[in-house]
Order: C-alpha cells, then structure tokens, then sequence
C-alpha cells in the first residue's frame, strides 16, 4: 500500500524525506502542536532534552528553514515515516503511527489546498479505498465568526474547546451565556452543525458568514469534479493542532467510525523556526487505511 | 434496513427512549415485546446497557446513542459527539454521608483523606481532586449505600432521582456534582457521512 502511494506522491513531484526520530523539545515547544505534544522524552550525556517526535510537519518546517532557506519555492516533500503518542492504556491505541504524509511549502491558499486535496483523493485512491470523503473546514472560521459578533479573542477559548470535543450541548450553553442578540446566538449554533456539499457554501447570506466561507468557495472553484465529489464542507471542523490557521481537512471512510488521516494550512509555522512562507500539508494513519480497506472489502463480499 | 443505528440504553431511560423514539417516527413495536434480543435491524436499534453505548457509538457500531450525562462524565475520554439534551432521566450526582455528624468532612479534618464508594469512580475522583481534598475511592458494584453504613467508607458518590433510596437508608446528600439528564450523542465520523439522515432526524425531535 506504502508503495502505490509514494508512487502518487512522486508523480506529483513530491521528494521524499527523512529527519531523525528523536527532536531536541524545544523544536516542538516552538511549533505550538496542542494535543499532540510529545509523550517521550529523555535526555542526552550533555542534559538537552530530547523528545520522540509526535508528528512529521514540525521537523520538517524545522528542516526547510534551516537547509532550504534559500531554495527556490514552492517545496515538495513526502514522508512515510513513525510518530510517537501518548496513549490512554488498554484502548488499543498504538503508540508508533506510521504516517504518509506531504508537506507543500510556499504555496498560499487557495491554489496550494487545492493541489494538497488533489494529491490526497489520488493517495486514497491507489490505495485502494473506494467510499472515502474529506471533510474540509477552516480554523480561522469560527474565531472569525465571533470577531465579527463582537465576542473579543479573550472569550474564545471555552467555546473552541466545547466545538473541538463536539458537545453541542455545552456550546450552547456557553454561547446563551454569551448575552447575545437572539439572531447571533444561533447564528453561532447553526454554522458548526452546517456541512454537505458546496451548496452549504452557498446557503449563506451576506455578512460575517458569507466573508468567512470565501475561502473555501475559492478552493472548490480549483478542484477537479472528481475531487470536488468527495468533499464534504464543514464549518464546524476545527482541529486541537494549534498550528493549523486556515483549510483543515479530515479523512473518513464509512467502513471505519475514527478519522483515517487528516491535515490542513500552517501559513505561521515556518516563520517560527526562521522563514515564513505559506504552507499546507496532510497525513494519513497507513495503520488505519488498513482497517478502513478491510471494511471496505467485507462491506462489499457482505452486500454481494 | 434504517440508515441509522441508534444505541438504545435498557433500564431506567428505557421506557422515555422507546416512547421518544416513536414520536420520532422509529417503528419500536417489537423492541418492546421482545425483551431478550437486543439488535432489531430493521427498525435500526440496538438495546445495551447505558454504559455501554459510548462505547459502540465511539467505535462506529451505532451511528447514535442515547444515555445519561452520567455515563459521559464518567467516560469522558470518549470520541462522541454530544448533540442534544434530551431533558428526561433527570438526576443528581451526589456526595452523600450518613446523617447527622458529616463523617466525610470530620475525616478529612482528622485524617486528611476520606473514603468514597462510588460506582463512577473516575467521576468522584476527578470531583476530588478539583476541590483539593484527598480520598480514597472505593469502587463498587451494586448497592452503593451499604458502604457507609457498614463503616466500609465515610461517603458516597452516587446518582439519585428523588433521594428516597438514600433517605430510606439514612444518608443525607452533602453535595451537589453534576445534574444528569440523557443526551443524545453521535460517531463524529457517521455525524459527517450521514449528516442529512442526522439533520433530519434533530429536526422531527425540536418538532416534538
């Protein structure tokens, strides 16, 4: 499966890469990776500390601003490389993920997503899933949404946290504690719940919402019909990656209930570790495209 | 065949599950003559206890489930989407002793640490620890108000409806945790896949 997509990755001119598996932590301290900061860590004969890292695109923002800082852009790279997680004992949560993934750097949106979403249905294609579809949503969405309603970015925090845990029930609450008008508050109840296909971008009136989601109406304007059918737009998809800060993306099979890959747009990264430049990227659990596979394939010997 | 499979919790949210999903429009008739099986394919229901259904709903085995908050306060790791409160099944989640002296509070100002039985002992823990007092929690597995007046432990965690089972047992409630009601809750991944059977199905219960 590893092979048919690196092939893909290849096609699309994407350079495989390798960086070390251990990281000093202040890499990743630098980075801001939210929930998955890394589990291990250990120390060297001088005292650094060293991490196991957690995910791919850090070290390999690390690795651009360091050796490539001169290098003409847009840069390709691909990985099929393991990243290290804290797990909670007896759920059968692997702690090494073995992740392919690509990195696109120095490609703004929308014409960089879109190249990102392409090669990712291709990936999923040659390996062999037949029903899978890709949720997109855009973090900078939802804090968006509050600007413009006038909750100021101090108050944000509670409610990014209830729509990242998916409890709509507590979200409400938080959003009636607000104080609103009554057509913000469900304004800010309704877009979360809001996805399907480009229609939902359309259904929008003028304001806060309509301004929001023309980023993701510009991406669908760039994809491929083939693609563009497997898209589901979701305004309520946030991601607990700090770094992410425009299009997020999430892979689902129906054969399988948890995400089996997911990625999105880091325009900040790279400055933090030296050269700023737009960048967008995405992963995939190999581990978890097996399962889906097998559910796919006994979904289909089972229906006949 | 239904295109969604609800986890439907037997006991006590039982009969306000069955009688809500028939407003819903769910064809139920047979989950209620037939207390023995538990998976009615057709009808899209599947009957498990209430603890359990995070758990299948998490996995993707049912699309959606319904169950006390209890449950999902106590299995708070769980990746499910928390959608609605369906406001029946209201309860409290307790701090209880025996009544009289407050053998919860004069042990931890003699001892520094109380003994708690609980059926939801991450819960209580957490409830602990969040007010910065010390205790040992004991968990058991049926009839939690025998603990205290054993001497087993000085206090419980537990759920109450209308205190008369504590009352009966002579304990007094101490503290209020949490209010409980059912919820509805969702697979993230069937809440993006099969949004507008979902969505549909949220719009017939604000109907109601």
């Amino acid at each position: 499966m590893t092979d048919r997509i690196r092939s893909v990755f290849e096609r699309a001119g994407f350079g495989e890469l390798y960086t070390p598996a251990l990281e000093f932590e202040a890499t990743f301290a630098a980075g801001d990776v939210g929930e998955t900061r890394p589990a291990y860590r250990m120390f060297d004969e001088q005292g650094h500390v060293l991490a196991l890292r957690s995910d791919m695109t850090i070290p390999i923002a690390r690795v651009v601003a360091t050796r490539y800082g001169h290098a003409r852009t847009p840069l390709r790279f691909c990985y099929f490389a393991h990243a290290y997680r804290g797990v909670r004992p007896q759920r059968g949560h692997p702690r090494e993920v073995l992740q392919a993934g690509v990195e696109l750097i120095g490609a703004p949106a929308p014409e960089g997503t879109a190249e990102a979403v392409t090669v990712l249905c291709a990936a999923l294609d040659a390996a062999g899933l037949m029903t899978f579809r890709v949720g997109v949503g855009d973090a900078s969405l939802y804090p968006a949404l509050l600007e413009a309603v006038g909750v100021g970015p101090e108050r944000h925090e509670p409610l990014l946290t209830q729509l990242v845990r998916g409890d709509f029930v507590a979200l409400e609450r938080a959003i009636h504690a607000l104080g609103l008008a009554p057509a913000e508050s469900s304004l800010l109840l309704q877009v979360p719940r809001t996805r399907g296909g480009p229609e939902v971008l359309e259904n929008t009136r003028a304001g806060a919402l309509h301004e929001a989601v023309t980023g993701m109406r510009s991406l669908h304007a760039l994809l491929d019909p083939a693609v563009a059918q497997r898209i589901i737009f979701d305004l309520g998809l946030v991601r607990s990656l700090g770094y992410y800060t425009g299009a997020v993306f999430q892979v689902y099979d129906p054969a399988y209930g948890v995400p089996i890959g997911s990625g999105g747009r880091y325009d900040d990264l790279l400055g933090r570790f030296g050269r700023p430049l737009p960048a967008v990227g995405f992963a995939l659990d190999v581990e978890r495209l097996h399962i889906a596979l097998t559910g796919e394939e006994r979904g289909r010997g089972g229906r006949g | 065949m239904s295109e969604l499979r609800i986890a439907v919790p037997r006991g006590a949210l039982f009969d306000d599950t069955l009688e809500l999903l028939d407003r819903l429009g769910l064809d139920t008739r047979e989950v209620r003559e037939n207390d023995r099986k538990l998976l009615f394919e057709d009808a899209g229901i599947v009957t498990m206890r209430p603890s359990d259904v995070p758990t299948y709903v998490e996995a993707g085995a049912a699309d959606l489930g319904i169950t006390g908050k209890d449950v999902l306060l106590e299995q708070s790791e769980r990746e499910v989407y928390e959608l609605v409160d369906l406001a029946y099944g209201r309860c409290r989640m307790v701090l209880a002793t025996v009544a009289g002296e407050d053998r919860a509070a004069e042990a931890l100002r003699r001892l520094g640490v109380v003994r708690i039985a609980t059926k939801y002992p991450r819960l209580a823990a957490r409830h602990f620890l969040e007010t910065g007092r010390q205790a040992e929690i004991v968990e058991v597995k049926g009839s939690v108000e025998l603990a205290p007046l054993t001497g087993l432990v000085e206090g419980i965690v537990d759920l109450t409806a209308t205190g008369s089972t504590l009352r009966e047992n002579g304990l007094a409630v101490r503290e209020e945790i949490a209010l409980c009601t059912a919820r509805l809750i969702a697979n993230p991944v069937a809440h993006k896949l099969k949004a507008r059977a979902i969505d549909a199905l949220l719009e017939r219960l604000h109907a109601v």
